[in-house]
């Protein structure tokens, strides 16, 4: 008996644009295809698009993945390929054991029935018998916080309690596998906290997830590994601070100046406050960066910026020249260069890269680089953005 | 289609949710409450009462408490077929938002539509059993018939629901086209009247599937007869035909569903 739960098996999902049957003479061919189920997949007609594009994965038992990725790129549409809505036009996918999926919060209430009717209606809706939902009952309630109103419609309800009662319920529903599309933003700050807490306590039990969401310290919080997809495909997988990083990295609407048009970065180099290379530092070191930059163009009164990012993407520092400094850099054509900064690394333990660009505040980027150079941080461990030299 | 009914049997839990639901709320927030149930098959058996007494009038055949009898009786079965296939007509796209994001067999909701009105009718059916008891019609053995009429019936309207409802999920105007239809066949039904009245054209009556299921049941309960057992078979043969066929046809459009609606 393998351990595989999930098995998804280069899937293609294309969809039409625009308005469906112009007329009978549309659908009738179309109701004989479907009817006789010859295929017609593989190219795309006239107004179609590749939804889901040459998708494969795997899932184990246990195992939580991640799916990122801008609007559009597919991830819902694989969820509802997984649950069984839509059919792929080519590929295959498997699934071994009991789906339940959480694509909408309170899908299937009704406005006129009280909250208790709802949590009944509902939890048959996601597949818990009645009895189950019998048991659960209680403990439904306590996690949505709405005792004192589950007797009253649910058209009463505003709509973070209509929220947490439908969260409630697909929190309670314990099923093998779960696909949980964007659910997780419901209610207030210390709602979400007992979401992500509750769903990191279904893990603990052994429950198969899919975690799609734009939320990406969540994603971090819940899932080991990550997929991106874009435009349907899959564009990266594997640990999910990586591809969180190179998510923040495409996403990044500064694209435009890494050309190496104007100026090149031909070198970065790291020191210690002693002058020897060194890529390991302590909270409070001096870090030293020589840039060795190229230009192949005559500018004045370039700003520079420096960035440092964090593993996960997040940016922990940003800071340009003219603001910290006072300064601004000159190039003329042909001149190589080299700048030299320094700071304290007042950073918590982890992995940073360096990041910098040049720009001038008319004209735009001149040279952008996101991650030039990496360093390791060694420090005791704390949580946070910053290291600061505590003493009790 | 085993793998069909297993689903269904899987989910059939959630078929009672939902037709407890569509019960439910017709009730809740009203002023008439369960007498809403009464109130359709009542008006059908006013309307009979004024067209047999046209016709008796006509004729010069006085009316007779079997008249009134045959038209509370075959008004009740009536009003649960129209009733029912206007509700599951749109059960698809009135829930068009679980359609696209929760996966059950999707039978489920023509059904549950069917099931709700089944529920009026039970109720309705304890109202006719009583005018009956008042009109002294009295019982025969004939009359342990009726449930297994009764399930041609509820097949054959859960097999129109379910293929309207599908037709209608492509295209909206069916249920238009529905309630048109619904309107005037109660003249190509023996309802407001016998098909024997008709002579040599009592058999094109009775070509209608749900004439001949109305035409048994009122032999078995007004007249005291045993039902025609060619028209039961005919009936028999339509309900079951049109529900295995129409479950087919829905199964394998079941797919396209979520994107076209």
């Amino acid at each position: 008996m393998s351990d595989v739960a999930i098995e998804f098996s280069h899937v293609y999902k294309k969809f039409k644009r625009g308005e469906s049957f112009d007329s009978l003479r549309d659908f009738i061919p179309y109701l004989t295809k479907k009817y006789f189920s010859v295929s017609s997949n593989g190219d795309l007609r006239d107004k179609e698009f590749w939804a889901v594009k040459d998708v494969s994965f795997q899932l184990k038992y246990g195992e939580a993945i991640g799916i990122i990725g801008p609007n559009g790129a597919g991830k819902s549409t694989i969820l509802k390929i997984l649950s069984g809505i839509l059919l792929p036009n080519q590929g295959a996918y498997k699934v071994y054991g009991r789906i339940s999926a959480l694509i909408e919060v309170g899908a299937g209430f009704h406005p006129d029935l009280t909250g208790r009717e709802n949590i009944y209606l509902n939890g048959a809706i996601l597949g818990m018998t009645r009895e189950q939902v019998k048991k659960k009952f209680d403990s439904i309630v306590e996690f949505s916080e709405l005792e004192e109103f589950i007797d009253t419609p649910v058209k009463r309800y505003s709509s973070g309690m209509y929220a947490r009662l439908g969260f409630s319920v697909a929190a309670h529903v314990d099923p093998q596998i779960l696909l949980i599309d964007e659910v997780l933003s419901v209610g207030d700050i210390s709602f979400q906290q007992k979401c992500l807490n509750k769903m990191q306590e279904i893990i603990g039990n052994g429950t198969t997830i899919i975690f799609i969401s734009h939320n990406i310290p969540a994603v971090i919080k819940i899932c080991p590994k990550t997929i991106l997809l874009n435009r349907g495909m899959i564009d990266h997988f594997g640990d999910t601070k990586d591809v969180c990083r190179y998510y923040y990295n495409i996403s990044s609407q500064t694209k435009m100046a890494t050309e190496d048009q104007y100026l090149e970065l031909e070198g970065v180099e790291l020191f210690s406050s002693d002058g020897s290379p060194a890529t390991l530092f302590k909270p409070g070191d001096q870090l030293k960066i020589r840039f060795c930059i190229k230009s192949n163009v005559d500018i004045d009164n370039l700003v520079m910026s420096l960035f440092i990012k964090r593993n996960d993407g997040m940016v922990v520092f940003d800071a340009t020249s003219d603001i910290l400094g006072g300064k601004y850099f000159s190039f003329s054509e042909g001149e190589r260069k080299t700048v030299d900064l320094s700071f304290a690394v007042n950073l918590p333990l982890g992995v940073y890269y360096v990041g910098m660009n040049f720009y001038n505040p008319l004209k735009g980027f001149y040279l952008y680089k996101d991650e030039t150079i990496e360093f390791f941080v060694d420090a005791p461990k704390t949580v946070g953005y910053a290291f600061l030299d505590l003493k009790w | 289609m085993k793998t069909m009914i297993q689903e269904l049997v899987q989910y059939r839990h959630l078929l009672m949710m939902l037709a407890w639901k569509d019960i439910r709320i017709r009730y809740k927030q009203s002023v008439m409450g369960f007498l809403w149930a009464v109130l359709m098959p009542l008006l059908i058996v006013a309307a009979g009462i004024i067209v047999k007494k046209g016709i008796s009038i006509i004729s010069g055949k006085p009316l007779e408490i079997s008249d009134l009898a045959s038209i509370t009786v075959k008004a009740l079965p009536w009003s649960f077929l129209i009733g029912a296939v206007r509700f599951s007509t749109n059960s698809l796209v009135s829930n068009a938002n679980l359609v696209t994001k929760i996966y059950f067999p999707r039978e489920v909701f023509p059904l549950a539509a069917v099931l709700a009105n089944l529920f009026d009718f039970a109720i309705a059916s304890i109202a006719t059993i009583v005018i009956l008891g008042f009109m002294g019609v009295g019982i025969s053995v004939y009359i342990l018939w009726v449930p297994l009429l009764l399930l041609f019936l509820i097949l054959f309207t859960a097999g129109v629901g379910m293929l309207m409802s599908c037709a209608n999920l492509f295209f909206r105007d069916v249920k238009y086209l529905v309630e048109v239809f619904l309107t005037f066949a109660i003249f190509f039904t023996p309802v407001f009247y016998e098909a024997s009245m008709f002579g040599k054209w009592e058999t094109l009556l009775l070509l209608n599937p749900v004439g001949a299921i109305l035409e048994c049941v009122n032999a078995v309960v007004v007249l005291h007869q045993p039902p025609n057992y060619f028209w039961m078979l005919y009936a028999a043969s339509w309900g079951i035909g049109l529900f295995l066929l129409s479950w087919n046809i829905f199964h394998r459009l079941e797919y396209s569903f979520a994107e076209n609606i």
